[in-house]
């Protein structure tokens, strides 16, 4: 019954849909302007539909309704309730189901806040969201049908799978990932609307776009630290990135998202790189697609994979057909989007705006063609390779070291242009910063020239960006004098986007700072310890306590229970790793188990033991600032939500500038520095 | 609007839709290995568990690669931590049974464990029909690259690796591979043995 209610649902809303994308371009064309209420009313209707079909199977899923196909593959009534409810996307075809619902989520939310909008550009980004749409909603009644009839219908199933079904994060991690890789969609569907409409001269689109995909952008930031955090805390070994296919695929997007969000800064100060932005905005969404493709359709092989079916062919049509549109469009109109702007001088932020951009497009095409290499190799030498952590790390470790300092180099120059003298005296400061973040790594005996230089340049971008902050409200108080609460809070006020940015810089500075120690200075060492025996590394000591076993509804569990000793040998805490057994697997699911605090991370693993529980074979890692890529995410997230509640145009000055033309902001920054900070 | 640059820029995406599509014709969790039809790399274990019949071995022996020379070799890698282990034991126990009179000598190679759980693994699970050996230093697991346990290598009178079975094996894949290396290498059951 409820996978009939759910196909139907889906069913009508593939038609829907098909209607909507049909009645766009019929209702501009014809001038029956009155019909594009029947696009949007499609956005909406969809968004119920797919709805329902998504609480459906939250619900076959809850009440263990085997008769639903998804529900048999896995649903398992041992499974406890959370896991049971975020098996929704443990698995291909519910995954998919999430996906369409986000999206449906998504062109709602849209035409809710920009129907109203004149013009052919929301009818168009519409027609294109609801297009994408139609594809997922095809998937789930065909290809990929979640709701399958059972017969006869199983008494229980095997459960999610066991990886997904470990750890707290897994209700965390998706969600958020779906939200920003779906919501790339919606830039997307603004850039191909803008063409389409041609509107892609205005600076409207960009508007809309680039505060949608500020939203992605942060929820695929979040999603990213998430699943680092997730794979540190559940796979055992210490690490929360391997450069996997999977991983790979949402850091592509991530790459040329970020390069997007800066781009479009000089493209609205100095009327530049109209055609890059737009290139990086759809080729965003591409990613995501190219993304979910390699993961889903069995063509890579990864941890992540999930079980294949023909999904994979459906995804390489939509690639094609992506592709086929988007290049048709945006090539055939590149002469018209091009724009006149010039740089102004070498020495400006939009000079570091352009490297930055030249950075991150040169890591995102090398992790691309690492990713792919496996397949370029074989179709080319016939030979079986893997590209793993060394060719990644050792090709984008330097732009983004590069990136790193760029970071506090842009905010300190002005827009526009500057003399050598100027920019030197800005440029200054931040020096400080820089020394003393590269003795303190000299001190703690840095070795490796990357650690070095990435401390080195997290401390001048660090006071880079504070330094902002601090001139911004120094003239606040000079000006009104008024309090550094005060002045901190109607400077931000004043420009969100631009103070949120530094905040989002903070954020990524600490994850660098996180990812640097942890890697530059983690030591491990694994040891069979009888109960009261012990084991060192950096300092670090644990003791054995015992073997302890465990019965619990779906799974067995063993531990090992461990006391973590001060040097003088007093205990100061206790570790359970586990390894948890799931009745349904036979490959054990390590829990290790991990001490947080400032300074970095006690993480043991549970690598074997005795059956008898004579003893355990356990592995200690000391990962240090580990909380600290943990804690950058976080600030990054504040940073954008501080960024994405911006007025939508620029500050305007209190005294405007004498007759600069609105996008091609003056050069005397300074004043317009402190311009900036009073309004 | 450009068609002459919008063909070019669908030219030059061409070639990945092309790459991808040549992704689907492969399978990437196929792990290849260059022994099948090679000479089986040379081993000489020590022998931990004695086995039944005619596989049965003397522990603290060796057991030699070379003396096999004329027998079709089943080398099975395991450990007693490896529970995919434990869902094939039962049909390579059965199989080294049902070929002890045949021209056929099975090993199970403990792999990456301690000798003395393995010996426990092995009471646990009611017996193992044919000797278990130790692997100093893993250094035969090595030599047949392996990849993780359990892995069965099946070797013909010749000495050449005749296949490869990537985890838990089955009944019905040892009977299959190993009657038909018995009657390419024309050693039916029927020809009296040779020399040994």
């Amino acid at each position: 019954m409820t996978g009939t209610i759910a196909h139907s649902a889906l069913l009508v809303s593939v038609g829907v849909l098909a209607l909507g994308v049909i009645l766009t371009p019929v209702a501009i064309r014809s001038g029956r302007r009155e019909w594009l209420q029947l696009v949007y009313g499609a956005a909406y209707t969809n968004f119920l539909l797919v709805t329902i079909a998504t609480v459906a199977m939250v619900y076959a899923l809850v009440t263990h309704d085997f008769s639903v196909s998804y529900v048999a593959a896995v649903g398992s009534r041992a499974t406890p309730l959370l896991f049971t409810v975020i098996s929704l996307w443990g698995a291909l075809e519910g995954s998919i189901l999430f996906w369409a619902w986000v999206l449906a989520m998504y062109a709602a939310v849209v035409v809710w806040l920009h129907g109203r909008k004149p013009g052919n550009l929301v009818p168009y980004a519409t027609m294109t969201m609801l297009a994408v749409a139609a594809f997922f909603a095809f998937l789930l009644v065909g290809p990929a049908d979640p709701f399958r009839p059972v017969f006869p219908v199983p008494a229980d199933g095997p459960g999610p799978n066991t990886l997904l079904q470990n750890h707290i994060l897994m209700a965390v991690h998706p969600p958020l990932l779906y939200l920003g890789y779906v919501g790339m969609t919606v830039p997307f569907a603004f850039a191909i609307g803008a063409i389409v409409s041609n509107e892609a001269t205005s600076n409207d689109w960009t508007l809309l776009s680039r505060r949608w995909m500020l939203a992605s952008w942060s929820f695929l930031t979040a999603a990213i630290i998430a699943g680092m955090w997730w794979s540190y805390e559940v796979l055992g070994w210490g690490g929360y990135w391997a450069w996997d296919p999977v991983e790979n695929a949402s850091f592509l997007p991530w790459l040329t998202a970020t390069a997007y969000l800066h781009s479009v800064m000089v493209q609205e100060r100095r009327n530049m790189l109209r055609l890059w932005t737009l290139n990086l905005c759809v080729a965003t969404f591409v990613l995501t697609i190219l993304g979910t493709f390699l993961t889903r359709s069995g063509i890579l092989s990864s941890v992540h994979a999930f079980t294949t079916g023909t999904i994979g062919y459906y995804f390489l049509a939509l690639i094609a057909l992506v592709l086929t549109v988007t290049l048709v469009l945006v090539a055939g109109h590149s002469d018209r989007i091009r724009t006149p702007g010039k740089l102004g001088g070498a020495a400006s932020r939009e000079t570091v705006f352009l490297l930055n951009n030249l950075f991150l497009t040169a890591v995102m095409l090398t992790v691309l063609v690492g990713t792919l290499y496996p397949l370029i190799a074989e179709a080319i030498r016939g030979v079986k390779v893997s590209v793993g952590e060394p060719f990644f790390n050792r090709m984008t470790i330097p732009a983004m070291v590069a990136l790193i300092f760029l970071m506090g180099v842009g905010p300190s120059l002005p827009w526009g242009s500057t003399t050598w003298a100027d920019a030197r005296k800005r440029l200054a400061p931040p020096l400080a910063g820089a020394l003393i973040m590269a003795a303190i790594a000299i001190a703690v005996g840095t070795r490796s020239i990357y650690a070095l230089l990435a401390f080195t340049f997290v401390g001048y971008a660090a006071v880079g960006n504070l330094r902002e902050y601090w001139i911004g409200m120094r003239a606040r108080r000079r000006a009104h004098g008024e309090s550094w609460p005060t002045a901190l809070t109607r400077l931000v006020r004043g420009n969100r986007r631009r103070y949120g940015g530094y905040v989002a810089h903070i954020g990524i500075l600490l994850v660098a700072i996180g990812v640097t120690a942890s890697s530059a200075f983690r030591t491990e060492r694994e040891a069979t310890l009888l109960p009261g025996e012990t084991l060192t590394v950096s300092g670090k000591t644990v003791r054995l306590k015992g073997v302890w076993g465990r019965e619990e509804p779906q799974r067995s569990v063993i531990g090992a229970t461990l006391d973590i000793l001060d040097r003088d040998g007093r205990v100061t805490g206790t570790l359970e790793p586990r390894m948890n057994f799931y009745h349904v697997s036979d490959q054990p699911v390590p829990t290790p188990d991990v001490k947080s605090s400032i300074r970095g991370d006690v993480y043991v693993n549970l690598m074997a033991f005795e059956a008898n529980g004579a003893n355990a074979t356990i592995k200690l890692i000391v990962e240090p600032l580990v909380p600290w890529i943990w804690f950058g995410g976080l600030v990054i997230v504040i940073g954008s939500i501080i960024g994405m509640f911006h007025s939508g145009r620029r500050a305007v000055p209190v005294r405007k500038p004498p007759a600069a033309a609105p996008l091609a902001a003056p050069d005397a920054e300074p004043e317009q520095e402190a311009v900036e900070a009073l309004t | 609007m450009n068609w002459k640059r919008s063909l070019i820029a669908l030219l030059a995406a061409a070639p990945l839709l092309a790459l991808f599509a040549f992704g689907f014709t492969r399978n990437p969790a196929e792990i290849p290995s260059p022994l099948p039809g090679r000479p089986a790399p040379p081993f000489t274990l020590a022998v931990l568990t004695a086995g039944e019949g005619a596989h049965a071995r003397t522990p603290g022996d060796t057991i030699r690669l070379s003396e096999l020379a004329g027998k079709v070799v089943v080398v099975n890698f395991w450990a007693s931590w490896c529970l995919p282990c434990r869902t094939e034991h039962n049909a390579l126990s059965e199989a080294a049974r049902h070929y002890s009179d045949k021209r056929t000598q099975f090993i199970g190679v403990l792999y990456n464990d301690s000798p003395s759980a393995g010996i426990r693994w092995i009471g646990e699970l009611g017996g193992m029909s044919y000797p278990a050996v130790t692997d100093v230093e893993s250094r035969t697991a090595i030599d047949y690259g392996l990849y993780g346990v359990p892995e069965t290598f099946i070797i013909d009178p010749a000495g050449r690796v005749a296949h490869k079975h990537l985890g838990p094996i089955t009944g019905d894949v040892l009977r299959r591979v190993i009657d038909s290396v018995l009657v390419s290498s024309g050693t039916p059951d029927s020809i009296a043995p040779g020399a040994g």
